[in-house]
């Protein structure tokens, strides 16, 4: 089923959690909502879910107005963060329980409940596990069980709050394979928050970035990593460099560099900032030949050993600006750097973002420039 | 971690007076309460107790108990489900005047019933007009002890709902129970043995209280006397061996309080210790 999120804010005493929040998640997709903490995910999260009610707004299923309907009737599987299994009932209640508190009517008999119980049992693989507790399972095995219980409503979508944040790094890539996988085989709709930016690239289909209360960008996870839309994207998603300037009269300085610009607001001279991926650096023993690469030189503060890639710190010679730069070990063989050693290091790849207006203002606009160099 | 353990001398001083105190101010007057009763042998002791006015006393107790414990029981549970499980205006208000009953004086409590109720009271000419005694009667007795008794399920029940947090109430409303059913099958399993608890402290108090008893029960025999009163009158009146008498059936039952009490202690613990992670209130995080 399809979700549709217009226009909603929602704050609480003294904090505005989301500003005019709209969100568009199409059906059978799996969607992360990524963000820092204290960016509003799991408020929206809630408020799909029904958990809390928006000021403004509107929250559509399938095209249909669902703002006023109570948690009860909107058949959402919600699993929580810290998984809120009911510790005095053993598993099988656990789940059964979504089943067991219908009304006579739309009750299933016992027989049937049994069978759906021991069939989830089976897909989120703790079949055996029935009658214990869940302080006798382990923190995978709880999260499991949550899926299992939200899943037996049949719910028309599953919304899991920060699923994989309380568990160790092993056991979450074998949740997040394993999710991936059940997803694929029920084609629900799943929309999860997380705030590691990993975890959404690796198993989401779309990501939504949020920072603030507000969406940042929504877009795959190839988009969001290539083509961030600002600023706050890009240092989100990643390690980044940043390298400040200025640009004027179309043309943008950093330090020695300059680079051409299309920037049509040339006779004012505005700050500009520089993003590039540590990855994207090259590092050179030599100036570049062709003279219309731009090219500083740096000195090489620390080596970082990290298994297949190797990083380095380095410093601006002529800016003094400190920066990343990561390598393959064979590269770094070539190079036969060492610490102290000075390089050069070429600035392609840069995405500009200049800041508009004055430095007074409190957010400052971001435009994404053409660098022809 | 020797190091961290006091020398054995210090450790035997204060096991020493601890024990020596409990002996002295608890164990002490306890043999001396059930030596004093049996002292004229035990038939004194059997027809003190089956003296026709300390029955109508225990039956009293055990009826104004009957009353004020289950009003005290729903009372608690509400507002300690309203305290914990939601947030609205006037939380730390309700929160005072729960405890309101702890920081005043018994016979305060008392004498505020004799002050709205009494024949001089401010109710009093409606009530007299209208034939509603309160007052020196078993309706005042009631109320005195719900009151005095009013904090103890709420304020054993608050500290382990707000421990517990709201999540399993949302899984179990997001899951379509509805909130009675949500009450029934998840808040309530959740809290039992904390529920028990305070059940007990709340009647062993409600069977024994005095100060606001005394003030409006006006101590008419075998009929306004609870078993404490009647303790009190029977000593008075040199009665000593029955005083004693009756005041082992008080005794008794501070004993069978405090083994339940301890049953459940232990019964919680063992409930406790296999939770190895707490349920963390996570309503901090909830804006991220």
């Amino acid at each position: 089923m399809s979700i549709e999120v217009d226009n909603i804010s929602k704050s609480y005493k003294n904090f505005t959690a989301l500003k005019n929040v709209s969100l568009q998640i199409p059906e059978g997709e799996l969607v992360a909502l990524l963000g820092p903490s204290g960016s509003g995910k799991t408020t929206l999260l809630r408020l799909i879910a029904g958990l809390e009610q928006p000021e403004e707004g509107r929250i559509l299923f399938n095209g249909e107005d669902n703002t006023n309907r109570d948690v009860r009737e909107r058949r959402v599987g919600f699993v929580f963060q810290h998984y809120a299994l009911f510790r005095h009932m053993n598993i099988f209640d656990n789940i059964a329980f979504g089943l067991t508190v219908r009304s006579r009517k739309t009750r299933p008999n016992k027989e049937e409940i049994r069978e759906k119980v021991h069939s989830l049992l089976k897909l989120v693989q703790l079949e055996g596990l029935a009658h214990r507790y869940p302080s006798q399972l382990s923190g995978g095995q709880r999260q499991r069980v949550a899926l299992a219980r939200a899943l037996a409503v049949e719910p028309k979508f599953l919304l899991l709050d920060e699923p994989f944040g309380a568990l160790d790094t092993k056991v979450r890539q074998e949740l997040r394979r394993w999710l991936r996988h059940l997803h694929g085989k029920l084609g629900l709709t799943i929309l999860f928050v997380t705030h590691d930016q990993e975890e959404a690239m690796e198993l989401a289909d779309q990501v939504v970035v949020m920072n603030e209360g507000k969406v940042e960008q929504v877009g795959s996870p190839e988009e969001i990593y290539h083509h961030p839309a600002n600023p706050f994207v890009y240092s989100f998603l990643g390690r980044v460099n940043l390298f400040r300037g200025r640009v004027h009269e179309g043309k943008i300085k950093l330090g020695e560099a300059e680079f051409e610009t299309e920037w049509e607001n040339k006779a004012v001279e505005l700050p500009a900032v520089g993003y590039m991926r540590p990855h994207d650096v090259e590092v050179s023993l030599h100036a570049p030949a062709d003279s219309s690469i731009q090219a500083v030189q740096a000195q090489v503060s620390r080596i970082s050993l990290l298994g297949p890639i190797v990083r380095l710190d380095l410093k601006r010679l002529d800016t003094n600006e400190v920066f990343e730069a990561e390598m393959s070990r064979q590269r770094f063989a070539e190079l036969a750097l060492v610490e102290n050693g000075t390089v050069y290091v070429t600035l392609n790849n840069l995405s500009f973002y200049v800041e508009e207006g004055q430095s007074v203002t409190p957010a400052p606009t971001f435009i994404p420039l053409q660098v022809s160099v | 971690m020797k190091h961290l353990t006091e020398p054995a001398y210090v450790r035997w001083i204060l096991i020493g007076v601890a024990l020596l105190f409990l002996a002295l101010f608890l164990i002490l007057p306890l043999i001396a309460v059930f030596t004093e009763a049996f002292k004229q042998g035990a038939d004194v002791f059997v027809a003190s107790i089956a003296d026709p006015e300390t029955l109508s006393a225990v039956k009293l107790t055990l009826l104004v108990a009957a009353i004020s414990v289950p009003l005290n029981v729903t009372f608690g549970i509400a507002a300690a489900w309203a305290i914990a499980k939601f947030s609205f205006r006037g939380k730390n208000v309700l929160l005072t005047l729960i405890d309101l009953p702890f920081a005043v004086s018994p016979v305060i409590a008392g004498l505020i019933f004799v002050l709205l109720f009494g024949s001089q009271g401010i109710l009093g000419p409606w009530l007299d007009l209208h034939d509603i005694k309160i007052i020196f009667a078993v309706p005042g007795i009631v109320l005195a002890t719900t009151f005095v008794t009013f904090p103890f399920v709420a304020r054993e029940l608050i500290p382990i709902m707000e421990a517990q947090g709201k999540d399993e109430e949302e899984a179990a409303v997001s899951l379509g129970a509805s909130g009675w059913k949500t009450f029934l099958r998840v808040t309530l399993p959740n809290v039992k043995w904390g529920l028990l608890y305070g059940v007990i402290l709340c009647n062993a108090r409600a069977m024994g209280e005095f100060g606001a008893v005394s003030v409006v029960s006006g101590h008419i025999r075998g009929m306004t006397n609870t078993l404490p009163l009647h303790v009190e009158i029977l000593y008075n009146e040199y009665q000593f061996a029955a005083a004693f008498a009756v005041a082992t059936l008080l005794a008794a039952l501070a004993l069978v309080t405090l083994i339940v009490k301890s049953f459940i202690e232990w019964k919680t613990e063992r409930q406790s210790g296999v939770e190895e992670e707490p349920y963390i209130d996570v309503t901090g995080e909830r804006a991220g």
